[in-house]
């Protein structure tokens, strides 16, 4: 990092220093940082306004968010980035590190999406959490994830965002075990926690490798520096990267937690593991495009990896009988669709995007739906228990309608106008590549209208099949005002975004712009062939859950059923794999710690005397064998200098 | 033999002292005498205030003389036996303010008449007569902190030490009253006279490897100071070399020993368990800080003209050290070994700094010894706050649910483990980055190497922490009454400010950093 | 080693180690070897006698092991009690009191042979006060706590 003054010369060519109203972007990340601080420190006494106050704080970051974002339209296209520098945060040296925002096309589309959405569950959540003793402490977390998560996407380099990577990590994980009364959530906390550290690893190893390389870590210091470096390193930094996103988006192979993290409160759900914090992983492969680009292999295993994932989560989603989990099953496919869209380079880039905030719309109000649908049938999460609501629930029967219209991709619904293009664009390219990935897509899109037609025909429609003691009622206004605004989003907001392609055309200077490329199908046909297999996967589930009777107790299935309701074996295959070498090698170098360092010097002896005293006494650490360990350490330093030497 | 002789001085040379570069330790042995006269004359009531009070006065005293006059007084003193330069003056001002700590710590008395942590009586043989009739008789151990004042002394000296003598003497001086301090639990006493017993046996042993060395040097170079060895070195004659190596080697053994650098740790551990709680954080701390202090002055001042020949037996150690410490933390089930096994792992992580031989590194690894023993005395402070039963619940399955009823408590504790993780916002994640990156700037291939395997044992700790969170959190009571007691505002100081360093240093380390920088040069 | 210890110990190598007429021409030769090689075959003499001795015990001896025999103590009384006991610290007094008067010594002779010869000044005599102080400290702490009454 040598040439810091050059790198602030170039982020300046890239990104003008932030003037007016975006260099109080750090607003956005402050305000419900303090409402968390306020929260958690104030104690008992913020009980009363706490919840309140952490609203404000949420709301008011999404209009200093939509300050920003007016001020940005105001400017012309290559005129709207701008940076904003914190403060010196490491100064050690020659290894200057700045603290610093990157306020551009995509951070902003990513604020107002964080803010809104947030500020709308924040809202939702006063009514779904009225009744629980410890709701400050909730409301402290979620204005905690809602800074973390700003600060993650405006954060103008590796280090920085992954300090918000981190912190929605804690969030989440605070989140998820939030009633951990039931051990059960706290495991799911803890899985969701190991899991993500296997991910976090890989986005720490990707940042080492960047600073090794290129001595920086700014996202315009990479990207200046990518250009030079050879095509090995990118690719393993874009593999890296790639396990971080996996991580942080429950995409194969990191997927397994996302299903118990459902054991959070929905509104958590609906926020953090729908429609913001899992599309971390997009975001970051979408703001590493730089390297992504420079690295075909890279961008092969992303593609591949979202391919598996939205079948994976496809498969899974069929089988699931708990609401919760099979909509987080739903999200895992939606996100497969946009790694494989951000995967594809500038082609797909935009479309991913455009896809999340669709898909962050629709998810969250389909979570607040089900959470509503909770509300109503005391906590009951097993779908065979439902039926029939579209009566009793007629706001949520409606908005969570068109959520699934809207994840269908039933034109004009939003959904349609975000996943139709990314079908759109795996078709793109040449050789096997467009035709396998363009038909995973395409049939991952029937499957997702199976499914989720099944979950909403189970939930609302056929039979009753209440347990006796629930009286379903509609949600109070506080709790059914978000969703429906959500579901004015899952109808009507694709369509405005795609008018002309403003939002792909918005993204451009960020993602990258790419000449017209015709897939290897007509676009008519594209559309055509998937609303086909949309409409049967309709049909299908109609027969199934609509007009034939659905069992309360689930059927055994076939093997291939039984094999996606446990999520297609991955925790006995995480374990497996995973967890018990792991145990074993721990086990083992305790073993040689205990034994073997005292073992081989004590050997002798231990023939001579009772063996059994011996493995007593071995345990008890005596200071001679001690000595002994340190003697040996020396005899091992002589040796090993003088045989370098 | 005869040029041994010759090259003495025959005549008597008058040393020059530069009293204002030494005050500071002046200032800590005055007050140390004092305290014992006071341990000798005053009044039993008014033992401890005036010890508390004379312990306190003599550290904050050395500290503000430090900063305004020592500051100034920079160069050899005492015939280049003493060196009074940048990082010398760091790491005692960072001594002196850790020891503040550690003092408030150990003089927490949990609302009765002595120090809660040290037994009434040390001479008493455990669980007689005579040590319940010293306890009624309310009689307490309050000579630690003239002990402890012994040992800031020595650590101090250490890392300003200009040859290899003085070096041995304050090694001494430090560790004597760490031997004794850690016998002096009040619960559980055999195990910790058990551990002070191994901590001077096996610290004899290292001490003698130190001595052995510093002869060997003093054979190959024909001088005890380090700016005459490195001469040495660079104009080596061939004729001695073959008592270079074994000299290099034995002087680094006595000194990785008082880190806990594996293979030399095996102590560790089980002096951290039986010690009392509030020496073991101030051992921790204090003498990670002034022995890490002498191995780099040894190491940059002395040896450093033939690195390449002892390196790779450091690079070794250090690679040990992070992998043993942070796979064995995984498995420990009593808070204090769990912590021990931690500290050696920070030691790994230190040593890579160390070894990127360059002035970023000198205060990469000045940086990372501030930041983890305020976080450390504060965590042990924590530990010697849980009871169960009176007795400190230093076991992992009574902090379950810990969270709960102590939410406070265990939040400070979650946060300083998260620091221990190297979680950014914290203080360890700003240390782990300054130790790193001169690592990877100037070590070459082995730093790079060795900074992918501290990494990765980073991410194995991180585990251990958070799941120790996790416990205090997320799961249920094993049953029986844990309880936080109550600190007195002495103990609460001490925590606050250990806390507040940790996160301050999390979030603007500026300062701190510019001025280890500013302080990494060795004079010679 | 100094040239009397060389000398000595050749002339014992020597006369250990060979009884011909050659001895002067062996005295002449043996510089060539490092000292250490002869420390360390002494050494290993050294070691090899006490091997051969208890090999030689351990082969010749004849051996009747029964029970009783083998128990830690052979006076067939059963070891009682535990192996904890605490040691008689009160020798502790003489070695306070001993550093207390030896160390003065260490500093007081040397510093009085040269405090005329070379203008060491007033502040010399300061400082070993101050020293000598301290050794003080160390008595009086002595004196307060009992160590000093002998009836």
């Amino acid at each position: 990092m040598t040439s810091l003054s050059t790198l602030a010369a170039a982020e300046g060519s890239a990104a003008a220093a932030a003037t007016g109203i975006t260099s109080a972007a750090w607003l956005l990340v402050a305000l419900p940082l303090l409402g968390a601080a306020v929260l958690l420190l104030g104690g008992r006494a913020t009980d009363k306004w706490g919840p309140l106050f952490a609203t404000a704080m949420s709301w008011a970051a999404f209009v200093v968010g939509f300050l920003v974002w007016i001020s940005m339209i105001g400017r012309p296209a290559d005129g709207r980035a701008m940076h904003l520098t914190l403060f010196e945060w490491i100064p050690a040296g020659s290894f200057n590190l700045q603290a610093g925002m990157l306020v551009d096309q995509l951070s902003v589309a990513f604020v107002l999406l964080v803010t809104f959405v947030g500020s709308l569950i924040h809202v939702y959540s006063i009514g779904y959490m009225e009744h629980d003793p410890d709701k400050r402490r909730f409301f402290a977390y979620l204005n905690l994830f809602v800074a973390s998560m700003l600060l993650l996407v405006l954060a103008d380099s590796y280090l920085l965002l992954y300090v918000g990577w981190e912190g929605v990590g804690l969030a989440s994980y605070l989140l998820i075990g939030f009633w951990n009364h039931n051990p059960a959530y706290a495991t799911a906390a803890n899985k969701a926690f190991v899991v993500n550290r296997v991910g976090d690893f890989g986005l720490s190893v990707a940042i080492m490798i960047m600073f090794v390389t290129f001595g920086t870590v700014t996202f315009a210091g990479v990207s200046q520096a990518a250009g030079g470096a050879s095509e090995a390193t990118l690719t393993a930094i874009g593999l890296m990267l790639l396990l971080g996103a996996c991580g942080k988006s429950a995409q194969f192979p990191l997927q397994s937690w996302l299903g118990d993290a459902m054991a959070g409160p929905t509104p958590v759900s609906a926020l953090i593991h729908a429609a913001t914090m899992v599309t971390a992983g997009v975001y970051l492969v979408v703001r590493s495009g730089f390297i992504f680009n420079a690295a075909p292999d890279a961008q092969l295993v992303v593609v591949i990896v979202g391919a598996i994932t939205l079948l994976f989560g496809a498969i899974v989603g069929c089988a699931k009988d708990d609401i919760k989990k099979a909509l987080a099953a739903s999200t895992m496919s939606q996100i497969g669709y946009m790694m494989l869209a951000a995967g594809l380079g500038p082609v797909g880039a935009a479309f991913a995007i455009f896809h999340l905030i669709t898909h962050g719309f629709f998810k969250a109000g389909m979570f607040l739906g089900a959470g509503s649908v909770m509300h109503g049938m005391n906590d009951q999460v097993d779908m065979r228990r439902f039926g029939a609501l579209s009566g009793a629930m007629k706001i949520t029967w409606v908005t969570f309608g068109l959520g699934w219209l809207a994840i269908l991709g039933v034109p004009p619904f939003s959904g349609f106008w975000s996943k139709d293009k990314i079908i759109e664009a795996a078709f793109v390219g040449e050789g096997w590549r467009p035709w396998v990935f363009g038909l995973t897509a395409m049939i991952g899109a029937g499957i997702t209208a199976f499914y989720m037609s099944r979950l909403f025909f189970m939930t609302f429609h056929g039979k009753k099949r209440w347990t006796d003691d629930v009286h379903p009622h509609e949600s109070p206004l506080v709790m059914t005002v978000p969703m429906m605004v959500l579901a004015v989003g899952s109808a009507l907001l694709g369509l405005v975004l795609s008018i002309g392609g403003t939002f792909t055309h918005w993204l451009e200077p960020v993602v990258g712009s790419h000449g017209e490329e015709s897939p290897v199908l007509a676009v008519p046909v594209i559309t055509v062939l998937t609303l086909l297999l949309v409409a049967g996967g309709i049909g299908l589930a109609w027969m199934r859950y609509w007009r034939d009777e659905v069992p309360v107790v689930a059927p055994t299935g076939s093997l291939a059923t039984q094999a996606a309701r446990r999520d297609l074996y991955q925790d006995d295959v995480n374990e497996g794999v995973f967890m018990r070498p792991g145990i074993h090698l721990t086990r083992s170098l305790v073993f040689a710690d205990n034994r073997g360092v005292d073992g081989a010097v004590g050997g002798m002896a231990a023939m001579v005397g009772g063996t059994s005293s011996r493995l007593r006494r071995v345990q008890n650490g005596f200071a001679r064998s001690y000595a002994l360990t340190m003697l040996a350490g020396v005899v091992a330093i002589f040796a090993l200098v003088w045989v370098i030497q | 033999m005869t040029a041994l002789i010759t090259s003495l001085p025959t005549e008597f040379k008058v040393a020059q002292v530069d009293y204002s570069a030494i005050a500071p330790m002046l200032i800590v042995t005055a007050g140390a005498l004092v305290g014992v006269l006071v341990e000798a004359f005053a009044p039993r009531r008014l033992r401890y205030a005036a010890q508390v009070g004379v312990a306190l006065v003599a550290l904050v005293a050395a500290f503000v003389v430090l900063v305004t006059v020592s500051v100034d007084a920079q160069g050899l003193t005492l015939e280049r036996a003493v060196v009074i330069d940048g990082p010398a003056l760091f790491l005692q001002g960072t001594v002196l303010l850790m020891s503040v700590l550690g003092v408030l710590t150990m003089a927490e008395r949990f609302g009765g008449e002595s120090p809660d942590a040290f037994t009434p009586m040390g001479a008493a043989v455990p669980g007689s007569p005579q040590e319940a009739s010293a306890m009624r008789a309310g009689l307490m151990s309050s000579e630690v902190f003239p002990l402890t004042l012994f040992a800031v002394v020595g650590m101090m000296l250490f890392p300003a030490a200009g040859d290899l003598l003085t070096m041995f003497v304050a090694l001494e001086v430090l560790s004597l009253p760490l031997y004794l301090l850690s016998g002096l639990a009040r619960r559980r006493r055999l195990l910790s006279q058990e551990a002070s017993l191994k901590y001077f046996l096996l610290g004899a042993f290292s001490s003698a490897f130190f001595l052995f060395g510093a002869a060997l040097m003093y054979g190959y170079s024909g001088s005890i100071y380090l700016g005459d060895i490195s001469k040495a070195i660079t104009s080596a004659s061939g004729e001695l070399d073959g008592l270079l190596i074994p000299g290099v080697v034995f002087l680094l053994v006595g000194l990785l020993f008082k880190v806990g650098a594996v293979p030399f740790h095996s102590w560790t551990p089980d002096v951290y368990q039986g010690a009392p709680t509030p020496v073991t954080g101030f051992m921790a701390a204090c003498t990670k800080v002034a022995a890490f202090g002498a191995i780099l002055r040894l190491v940059y001042v002395g040896l450093e003209a033939n690195r390449w020949d002892w390196r790779a037996g450091v690079i070794a150690v250090a690679a040990l050290t992070m992998v043993i410490g942070s796979v064995l933390s995984v498995t420990q089930t009593d808070v204090k070994r769990l912590l021990a096994y931690s500290s050696i792992a920070h030691a790994g992580f230190i040593l890579v700094a160390v070894l990127a031989f360059d002035k970023l590194g000198v205060a990469g690894t000045m940086f990372y010894l501030v930041a983890y023993g305020f976080a450390t005395i504060a965590a042990f402070g924590i530990v010697s706050m849980v009871r169960q039963g009176g007795s400190e619940a230093s076991h992992l399955s009574q902090w379950a649910g810990l969270g709960r009823n102590h939410p406070v408590v265990a939040a400070v504790f979650a946060f300083l483990l998260l620091a221990f993780a190297g979680i950014p916002l914290t203080s360890g994640f700003t240390a782990k980055y300054a130790a790193f990156s001169p690592a990877i700037a100037f070590g070459g291939r082995a730093g790079v190497s060795l900074v992918v395997i501290g990494v990765l044992c980073s991410v194995i700790t991180a585990f251990v922490y958070v799941r120790l969170i996790v416990l205090m959190y997320f799961t249920e009571p094993a049953g029986g009454e844990v309880v936080a007691e109550m600190p007195s505002p002495m103990t609460t100081v001490a925590l606050s400010i250990g806390t507040l360093v940790t996160l301050g240093l999390g979030i603007f380390p500026a300062q701190v950093l510019s001025l280890a920088e500013s302080s990494s040069v060795f004079l010679r | 080693m100094s040239h009397a210890a060389t000398w000595a110990f050749r002339v014992r190598v020597a006369a250990a180690a060979a009884t011909s007429r050659h001895v002067p021409a062996q005295v002449a030769r043996l510089p060539r070897v490092s000292p250490y090689v002869v420390v360390a075959a002494v050494v290993l003499v050294g070691l090899l006698l006490f091997v051969a001795a208890m090999g030689a015990r351990a082969l010749l001896a004849p051996k009747a092991p029964t029970r009783a025999k083998l128990t830690t103590y052979e006076s067939g009384v059963d070891p009682v009690g535990q192996g904890w006991a605490q040691t008689q610290i009160r020798y502790f007094v003489y070695a306070f009191l001993y550093v207390i008067f030896a160390v003065d010594a260490v500093y007081l002779f040397p510093w009085a042979l040269v405090i005329r010869s070379t203008g060491l000044g007033a502040a010399s005599l300061v400082e070993i006060g101050v020293f000598i102080g301290i050794l003080l400290i160390g008595l009086a702490h002595a004196a307060r706590r009992g160590l000093l009454r002998w009836f």
